[in-house]
């Protein structure tokens, strides 16, 4: 009962829900908010989200938690639209500002001939960097990928996947992480990364 | 290693139970949906399609009461088709769990409801599901309203034009159901899917004909599909999903394989 509380940004996204059926599954207590003072309480802060970068970010800049991201000093973890915010600017919606919690930019992921975009489906993660939140997960594990956009590898890349050309799976800076693809529905590798968040990762 | 081409048991739901019938008829009670989800999930399923039977035909919108349910105990995707006709109905879906939703018939009525879904959740939440049969003429046409075979419509739109045209409006996948070859358990529509195949550019999931695990490893080789989906094979405990995916694994397909079938 007194596991860590988990707050859930409340950005508009749809798979919510998921996110704390899996948290719960772990024996966190996960709460879906947009209280300022919830957020800045919490052990763990989560970004989750579906959607659109450009509606994202107005809902978050509207309730002024664009803000109160940048002041959080637990550890942060954003998910699939909710780490491509926290990167520095995306090209969806015709070029969105993101939050800058993390250096980097999000590309349409480039069509080719065989290249099936949505990138959809369990892909391979690879070039894993050792870091606490990939604590327990192998080299060519897969994971469950549903996107349009990615970020490139980068200096903050710890994992990455290969579609077409390689984007970053997972990053990482200081505190801060996001995930591209969807742990809540990883299956065992994905429990794996929430349960490092939530319980490896140093406050 | 690269994308694994995923395999999706398919699921009939009616008042929050899986039913089995033959031909949308005579349904049989195959037991609790939790149950047979996280058997499914367990076993290695990529992803599971649950399709509201009493919804469609009834005209009545999805129970999320179930969607909770499975969502709460499974963790991989899965998608919920059958009974959405509106955005709100579609967001009651996601918001209780399920990673996408997938429309049929509705679309064929107004292919902007695509536009609409696509707008408010994202193209990578939109399937679009096609019930497809070769006319007299050769030409594979589409039907709607296949829930209920008195109801069941031709429409004039050929199946290849209504895949470019719903990718237009923002489909992020497409379910292809090749009438003729489901239920008769004699291998996926090959040519058919092939045709599809070259003019579809989002993910495409074959459906209707899986009997024996060949047909698996044909449509993937053959088809370039990117998933296959089959309801009675998996039910009936034909084709186990662990062997399926060694079988996969061993006629060189990309497949995730869970660690317990590796050894």
């Amino acid at each position: 009962m007194s596991g860590p509380r988990v707050a859930l940004v409340d950005g508009g996204g749809t798979n919510i829900g998921s996110v704390s059926y899996a948290l719960e599954r772990l024996g966190a207590t996960a709460r879906l908010t947009s209280d300022p003072a919830d957020i800045l309480a919490a052990d763990r802060v989560l970004l989750p989200g579906v959607g659109a970068a450009g509606v994202g970010m107005r809902r978050l800049r509207e309730l002024g938690l664009d803000e109160v991201l940048h002041q959080v000093q637990a550890p942060l973890l954003g998910v699939c639209l909710g780490m491509q915010l926290l990167l520095d600017h995306t090209e969806e919606d015709g070029g969105v500002q993101g939050l800058g919690l993390i250096s980097g930019q999000v590309r349409a992921i480039p069509a080719a001939p065989g290249l099936r975009v949505p990138h959809m489906g369990w892909n391979a993660l690879t070039g894993l960097v050792q870091d606490p939140i990939l604590a327990g997960i192998e080299e060519g594990e897969r994971a469950y990928f549903v996107h349009c956009y990615a970020a490139p590898p980068g200096p903050h890349t710890v994992a990455s996947a290969t579609h077409g050309a390689p984007l970053s799976a997972v990053i990482r800076s200081g505190l801060r992480w996001g995930a591209q693809f969807h742990p809540e529905r990883s299956a065992s590798v994905g429990a794996r990364l929430l349960r490092n968040f939530v319980v490896e990762v140093a406050r | 290693m690269t994308l694994a081409r995923r395999i999706i048991p398919c699921l009939d739901v009616r008042e929050g139970r899986v039913v089995k019938g033959t031909r949308f008829r005579d349904h049989r009670d195959m037991g609790d949906i939790v149950e047979l989800a996280t058997r499914y999930a367990t076993e290695g399923a990529d992803e599971l399609v649950f399709y509201d039977i009493t919804a469609s035909p009834q005209g009545r919108g999805v129970d999320v009461n179930w969607v909770t349910r499975v969502a709460r105990a499974i963790d991989i995707p899965f998608c919920v088709a059958g009974g959405i006709r509106t955005v709100d109905q579609a967001r009651a879906v996601l918001h209780a769990g399920a990673d996408k939703i997938s429309v049929n018939t509705p679309a064929t009525r107004r292919p902007e409801l695509v536009t609409e879904l696509a707008e408010a959740f994202g193209v990578q939440c939109v399937v679009v599901g096609v019930d497809s049969l070769r006319d007299e003429d050769g030409v594979w046409r589409i039907r709607q309203l296949t829930g209920d075979p008195d109801a069941t419509r031709a429409l004039s739109v050929t199946t290849l034009d209504w895949v470019r045209q719903v990718q237009e409006h923002g489909a992020g996948e497409v379910v292809l159901n090749c009438m003729g070859s489901d239920g008769v358990r004699q291998g996926y529509d090959l040519e058919q899917l092939a045709a599809v195949r070259t003019v579809c550019g989002v993910p495409l999931v074959a459906s209707g004909g899986a009997g024996a695990p060949e047909h698996f490893v044909d449509v993937f080789r053959d088809a370039d599909v990117d998933g296959a989906l089959a309801a009675t094979v998996f039910h009936s405990g034909a084709i186990p999903l662990p062997a399926l995916k060694r079988t996969l694994a061993d006629a060189g397909v990309e497949v995730r394989l869970t660690p317990d079938m590796a050894a």
